[in-house]
């Protein structure tokens, strides 16, 4: 049987080949190898080029000039570094920033710590562990559409289960606090719900890591007698790190550029509370029509994400080498 | 070969009538582009006649409020061809002027002897001319609206809550007629309890991301004294946008918002102060007069159960213009077709068709007929209205100016930050900057 396998395999090439036109075989066999390899991936780096390498160049063009999309028929001026300077020295902007670092900041830290809790239990393999797993899972294959709008229900002060959850927990009325409409509390609200869509993407990434742990190290350590505890720090936590890490990277620059749930949940608000970078980008391009402006701060916020995802992989890279 | 070129013969034939046929019902049809809400569904109906008279298939673009301008405006600055004709908002007129996407109508107006003087002369001036005041018509008059309030006659006519309103003020409970009313009004029913539930103040305009806030607080900022420019047409803000009555008008809104509004109302426009009064939570809410025939005719709240006033002055009597006027698209295939439709629609029948069917008409001829203001409960406060209006800056860069305000006003009212004394002074600095920018200032 096996030998009659083998048979059928050696001889597909050969059908395959048969079974080829000639003169396509003849106008492939006349090029080399590498030859081959362009002509495969001409097309896709024409398409790169075409929808994101050419936006690229253009929106720095655009960046030092004083464009305006609404206005495709005004006389275009090269204003130098203008728009930089404005935008650098612009004080909502700077607080944008702050609203992002914010963000940023607290939904990694939660997202981190429960992903990588949720991660360590399941990896436990307790009865019923692959039903929990699919379970925790579901927040992040729902649409963040569908999440936004399903969380500003839940958040409504006179009929969201959130309030009433809260109220029966600490006796306070439901309608006397507004998860959305509060100075203090907005920002929180959009931090809570991304931390329930997305920490099960932290958690199998973590899973993985803990997975990839081989057995045998575990049981040296027991040989060892070593403590659980112990095992943990010296053992879980160094072999699992760049596993965490890359979670963070990829969290760090999807909330970084956090727009959708935002939009959804607040637009912004209250006030300018949850004004984030990219809604302030888009205000800035597409309400208020300053393109040259908005290219210039598109070109500094991928400047920083990129730098910075820079600096982190080189960190990433060198626990991997450890 | 005889037999070959048959079926090609027929298929050539066919492929060109398939692909002249479209060409041929495009010429024959309009594509108009507007706001989806009420009035929308008026002028379908409406629109049914111009196609039994003139055989031109109408076609309909109706976008939600809040994507209104973004989507509408991306296509007028993108050179597309989706409308032929365009409702736009009143803000638009000098940035489509001013950059060609509309079509200056004067010649046709002469031609077709359309006069401007048959229109009430508030709408002209607000929705057909740029620059403002000056005989260059943009646009035909299409929609009259203005922002007005309604409330809950029935639990004003309780006479428990009257008695209770009495005591509690010293006079009788009516539909506000000052601002210090309203906000003395809307505390009094803040709270109460009435057919079993909660019910709160007043729903008011309170949205951020596109034009909700300002819509509202200019209800407020008008009768208090706010203007835009000392001198019109000289820009010079300072003192005008910032006066004292400004910054009073402006605490004006921050406390109704503050004391009466129900809980979650962060971020509400339109449709939000609906349900709001819809649902029996509010005692008098803020919207545009388009809603007004479908509130009256609510099974729940309309009726007896509903009343309406302009609204409250103060130190003057003032309030916040809505509306449209009705422009030919520059860039329109079918101009002949789109002028035809606007030479229809300013004919006295139709205006007077378009009042019965629920559209804010603002031809003379429906709004001058004695039978005008018992035509509806809401008609005679709509004459008020519209005598009163003041617009918001009909400038090209209206929708820099406009999220400047958005921000300031939100920033004060519902985030609580800084003085309303601080906001306008900011106002004050963003807009000069915008019009430096301009080379306007």
């Amino acid at each position: 049987m096996i030998n009659s396998d083998t048979t059928i395999l050696e001889k597909e090439p050969e059908r395959a080949a048969a079974s080829t036109p000639v003169s396509l075989v003849r106008r492939i066999g006349g090029l080399s190898d590498r030859a081959i390899a362009w002509l495969f991936i001409t097309p896709t780096i024409a398409l790169l080029l075409a929808i994101n390498i050419f936006p690229l160049i253009w929106a720095v063009r655009l960046s030092f000039t004083n464009y305006r999309a609404n206005r495709p028929n005004a006389v275009l001026e090269t204003v130098g570094l203008q728009n930089y300077q404005r935008v650098l020295t612009d004080s909502d902007i700077w607080i944008a920033m702050q609203t992002t670092a914010h963000f940023v900041f607290w939904t990694i830290l939660l997202q981190t710590l429960i992903g990588f809790s949720l991660a360590y239990l399941i990896d436990r393999k307790f009865r019923g562990h692959a039903f929990w797993t699919t379970v925790i899972l579901i927040p992040m294959m729902l649409s963040p559409a569908v999440v936004g709008n399903f969380w500003r229900f839940l958040y409504q002060p006179q009929i969201g289960l959130f309030n009433y959850i809260v109220s029966y927990i600490t006796g306070v009325p439901p309608s006397s606090f507004e998860m959305l409409g509060s100075v203090s509390l907005a920002p929180w609200s959009i931090i809570i719900v991304d931390t329930w869509m997305w920490t099960p993407y932290v958690m199998l990434i973590c899973l993985a890591g803990l997975r990839s742990i081989p057995d045998y190290i575990y049981e040296a350590a027991e040989v060892d007698r070593a403590s659980a505890w112990r095992q943990f720090w010296s053992i879980t936590i160094p072999m699992a790190l760049p596993f965490i890490m890359l979670a963070v990277l990829f969290r760090g620059i999807e909330n970084f550029k956090m727009f959708d749930m935002v939009m959804l949940l607040t637009g912004g608000g209250p006030g300018s509370t949850t004004e984030v970078a990219s809604i302030t980008l888009k205000r800035e391009a597409f309400e208020s029509w300053r393109t040259g402006r908005a290219s210039a701060f598109a070109i500094i916020l991928f400047v920083a994400v990129f730098g910075l995802a820079n600096i982190y992989v080189n960190a990433l890279n060198r626990v991997k080498q450890r | 070969m005889k037999t070959m070129c048959r079926p090609l013969l027929g298929a050539t034939m066919v492929l060109g009538l398939s692909t002249a046929l479209p060409s041929l019902a495009q010429a024959d049809e309009l594509t108009l582009c507007w706001a989806a809400w009420d009035p929308a569904n008026a002028l379908v109906e409406l629109s049914k006649d111009f196609t039994a008279q003139s055989g031109t298939q109408m076609k309909f673009e109706f976008v939600p409020w809040p994507n209104f301008a973004d989507r509408i405006l991306n296509e007028l600055n993108s050179g597309g061809k989706l409308c032929d004709l365009l409702i736009g908002d009143s803000q638009w007129i000098g940035g489509s002027a001013e950059n060609g996407y509309y079509v200056k109508l004067n010649d046709f107006f002469d031609k077709e002897g359309i006069k401007m003087s048959d229109f009430a002369e508030a709408a002209v001036n607000a929705y057909s001319t740029w620059p403002k005041g000056t005989p260059n018509y943009w646009a035909l008059p299409a929609m009259g609206d203005a922002n007005a309030w309604f409330y809950r006659k029935d639990w004003f006519n309780k006479p428990e809550i009257q008695a209770e309103f009495k005591a509690a003020t010293g006079r009788d409970l009516a539909p506000p007629t000052t601002w210090d009313e309203l906000l003395e009004t809307a505390k009094f029913f803040n709270g109460k309890e009435i057919d079993g539930k909660k019910v709160y103040g007043a729903a008011i305009f309170t949205e951020r991301a596109s034009e909700g806030i300002t819509m509202g607080a200019t209800q407020a900022l008008y009768p208090y004294g706010f203007k835009y420019e000392n001198t019109p047409g000289k820009y010079d803000m300072d003192g005008a946008v910032n006066s004292e009555g400004a910054v009073k008008g402006l605490e004006a809104y921050k406390e109704l918002y503050k004391c009466c509004t129900p809980p979650g109302y962060t971020d509400a426009y339109m449709g939000e102060t609906l349900d709001a009064f819809k649902s029996g939570q509010a005692a008098m809410a803020m919207n545009w007069f388009a809603f007004f025939p479908g509130l009256a005719k609510d099974e729940n709240v309309g009726g007896d159960r509903i009343g309406f006033f302009v609204n409250p002055k103060e130190a003057t009597a003032a309030s916040t213009l809505g509306g449209q006027g009705i422009s030919v698209v520059a860039n329109t295939d079918n101009m002949d077709g789109a002028l035809a439709y606007i030479k229809w629609f300013a004919q006295p029948e139709v205006q007077k068709k378009w009042w019965q069917l629920g559209g804010y008409a603002v031809h003379n001829a429906v709004l001058n007929d004695p039978s005008f203001k018992d035509s509806q409960p809401f008609a005679a406060d709509f004459l008020v209205a519209m005598n009163q209006v003041q617009d918001f800056w009909q400038e090209p860069s209206y929708a820099i100016l406009l999220q400047a305000a958005q921000k300031r006003f939100h920033d004060y009212v519902v985030a609580d930050q800084g003085t309303a004394k601080e906001a306008l002074d900011g106002l004050v600095k963003d807009w000069t900057e915008i019009f430096e920018d301009e080379g306007k200032l």
